[in-house]
């Protein structure tokens, strides 16, 4: 396929993944390590939002209590690199436990000593608990309003679940993993963080085919009738409890993925991750960036809080009025995201009003859609 | 247990109750295979509440509904629809971010598992079947767009075409004509009857002239039970039934 021949919006795409690649190859060479470290978290940040995409965006389930998968998945990270790690601590436990005078490591810490257990555990174990706890809310039909309010509250449940076990998991003080070894190297170590980082690129583009892919057809089609008329994907025979439980164990899966990479890159996990402002956040990057977009998510997770930690810089205080405006001007002017405008018809409106462009005279779909392809180009 | 075993839906005795309101209220009626069914009533006769405890959206207080033999009563909506019971709803209810093709695709899509769904690529015939469905209602040339940028008559069609697509052994179609033009409303009707024979049809409507054009018995819903039942003529000359629905003034 050549490339004039695509729809305006695979332009538009095609151009930002094109950008997108050439400054992950880029950065390595040309940001300090600092700023380095800080896009490899923005980058692992955006797969927690390409899950809230799928659940959100295609199928209408507006979850604020992503943060759960994503801690769990970040402490799975942390427990492995502590327990590899402790070899030379009291009792080889790691050596939080020594301030609470735990001598015998707490049974489900054992399995951590496997890396491949531990590499499976990252988006296994979040997976498992979205889908247990989705199974649940959706065999009840609690939708709209109530599921969210009911995601949050799971989440202040496991925020002062974790917050309270010093004797598991060191409790507030959470789990540091810079201090820890990987491969006979410090985890905070300059080669360490660059190998973090291109893991973290891969795995972004990683994700974002995979969830392309479950979007892309007929299985996605459903997802967007349940977050279109619920009732009527029932009376077409599907059973919208299995794909609302898939998908949002899906967008648990990579909540793990996701919450794993950004302990490591930086250095600790700590029940502050569940906090309730953090997962309204990562629906607020999906919000700006554009919903059902799946590319959409990506930008707004990265440039957001890439805006937010160069915000905080300058000026201190100020990013969450800047966040709150955003929010407002995306829900107020661009009710489709940034990418939804871009993709649509918002440039060309915007030349029009500018007087940089001739009106068109017929409708645009007349324009852009050639609607005599029929079933054969498929 | 069940006396109308030959009849391919029969509901006995059902009651409807909402908070005390009786929606329906001790409601008999048994369709035979094949047959042309068409329901009317006045507002709040209870006609969609009628189409809400066959598809399993509504359970009953009291009775029981039978469909090839089985009890509805107590099953999912999804699982009725795979047993063979289709709905068309009252105003048009297709999905109008997809495109009328991946609308007919849901429709046609077998079995509707999740895992079938992700993994496979629809079946040759159910593609077959998606082009002849475009055919009966004349939007082939609208494959690629946007249900929802469809008129309000092309919509009821696509509605009904994703609703042949399911291949139901019975098809409850609600107000199929409402906001169509004559000439819409004349080929609806055909459709309708030629469907009848190898589908059983129960068509709801408030407009008479199309009704009559079905050329079927009539069922008369009121508050809630079955007023009168027959061929039009007979309906029509139904004192009961002029009294209630056809004497007065349609608004």
């Amino acid at each position: 396929m050549e490339f004039k021949n695509l729809t305006l919006s695979k332009k538009t795409t095609f151009v930002i993944w094109v950008l997108i690649i050439a400054f992950i190859i880029a950065a390595p060479s040309i940001l300090p390590v600092f700023r380095l470290n800080l896009l490899g978290r923005y980058l692992s940040l955006a797969i927690v939002a390409l899950g809230v995409d799928l659940i959100w965006g295609f199928t209408g389930l507006l979850s604020l209590g992503q943060g759960i998968f994503f801690a769990l998945g970040g402490y799975c990270a942390a427990m492995y690199l502590q327990i590899t790690s402790s070899s030379e601590f009291p009792n080889n436990i790691p050596e939080f436990f020594g301030l609470y005078g735990v001598d015998n490591l707490p049974f489900f810490w054992e399995p951590f000593r496997s890396p491949i257990f531990s590499l499976f555990a990252i988006w296994v174990i979040p997976a498992l608990v979205a889908g247990i706890l989705g199974f649940l809310v959706f065999r009840n039909r609690i939708k709209g309003v109530y599921f969210s309010i009911l995601t949050q509250a799971a989440l202040l449940v496991f925020f002062n679940f974790f917050n309270g076990q010093q004797k598991l998991i060191n409790g507030t003080n959470g789990l540091k993993t810079d201090v820890t070894q990987l491969f006979g190297q410090m985890v905070g170590s300059e080669s360490i963080q660059r190998m973090f980082f291109w893991i973290t690129a891969l795995l972004v583009i990683a994700a974002w085919f995979f969830s392309k892919w479950v979007v892309k057809g007929r299985f996605g089609n459903i997802l967007i009738g349940i977050r279109d008329d619920e009732p009527r994907v029932r009376f077409t025979g599907y059973n919208p409890v299995l794909f609302k439980t898939i998908i949002f164990s899906i967008a648990g899966g990579l909540a793990g993925i996701s919450g794993a990479l950004y302990t490591v890159q930086s250095g600790i996990v700590s029940p502050q991750f569940m906090t309730v402002p953090f997962s309204i956040e990562m629906v607020i990057w999906v919000a700006v960036g554009g919903r059902g977009t799946l590319l959409g998510a990506i930008l707004g997770a990265v440039l957001i809080n890439y805006a937010k930690s160069l915000v905080s810089e300058a000026l201190p205080a100020s990013w969450m009025f800047i966040q709150g405006g955003l929010f407002i001007l995306v829900v107020t002017a661009l009710p489709e995201g940034v990418l939804g405008w871009l993709q649509g018809e918002g440039p060309r409106n915007l030349l029009q009003k500018l007087g940089l462009k001739r009106k068109i005279e017929t409708y645009p779909s007349l324009e852009i859609k050639n609607e005599t392809e029929g079933l054969k180009n498929e | 247990m069940n006396k109308n075993t030959k009849s391919l839906l029969s509901l006995e005795n059902i009651s409807v109750s909402f908070e005390g309101f009786l929606a329906l209220n001790d409601l008999n009626l048994s369709l035979k295979k094949g047959e042309l069914r068409a329901v009317i009533g006045p507002n709040g006769a209870g006609k969609t509440t009628f189409l809400d405890v066959i598809t399993g959206k509504v359970k009953p207080t009291k009775g029981d509904v039978f469909f090839k033999g089985k009890s509805l009563i107590g099953r999912k909506e999804h699982k009725i629809a795979r047993l063979g019971v289709g709905r068309k709803f009252q105003s048009p209810r297709v999905f109008e971010n997809l495109t009328v093709k991946e609308n007919l695709e849901i429709s046609v899509s077998t079995p509707k598992s999740p895992l079938n769904l992700i993994n496979k690529k629809i079946r040759n015939d159910q593609l077959d079947e998606i082009e002849h469905l475009m055919k009966v209602i004349n939007l082939s040339k609208k494959i690629n767009s946007k249900a929802g940028a469809l008129s309000h008559g092309q919509k009821q069609w696509l509605e009904i075409a994703m609703l042949l697509g399911q291949k139901p052994d019975l098809m409850l179609v609600d107000e199929p004509v409402a906001g169509l033009t004559d000439e819409e409303t004349d080929l609806t009707a055909d459709l309708l009857k030629s469907l009848s024979g190898e589908n059983t049809v129960v068509v709801i409507d408030h407009d008479m002239e199309f009704i009559r054009r079905l050329d079927s018995n009539v069922s008369v819903l009121n508050q809630g039970t079955v007023l009168c039942e027959g061929t039009m003529d007979t309906i029509q000359n139904d004192k009961k039934v002029i009294d209630v629905y056809l004497g007065r003034p349609e608004e």
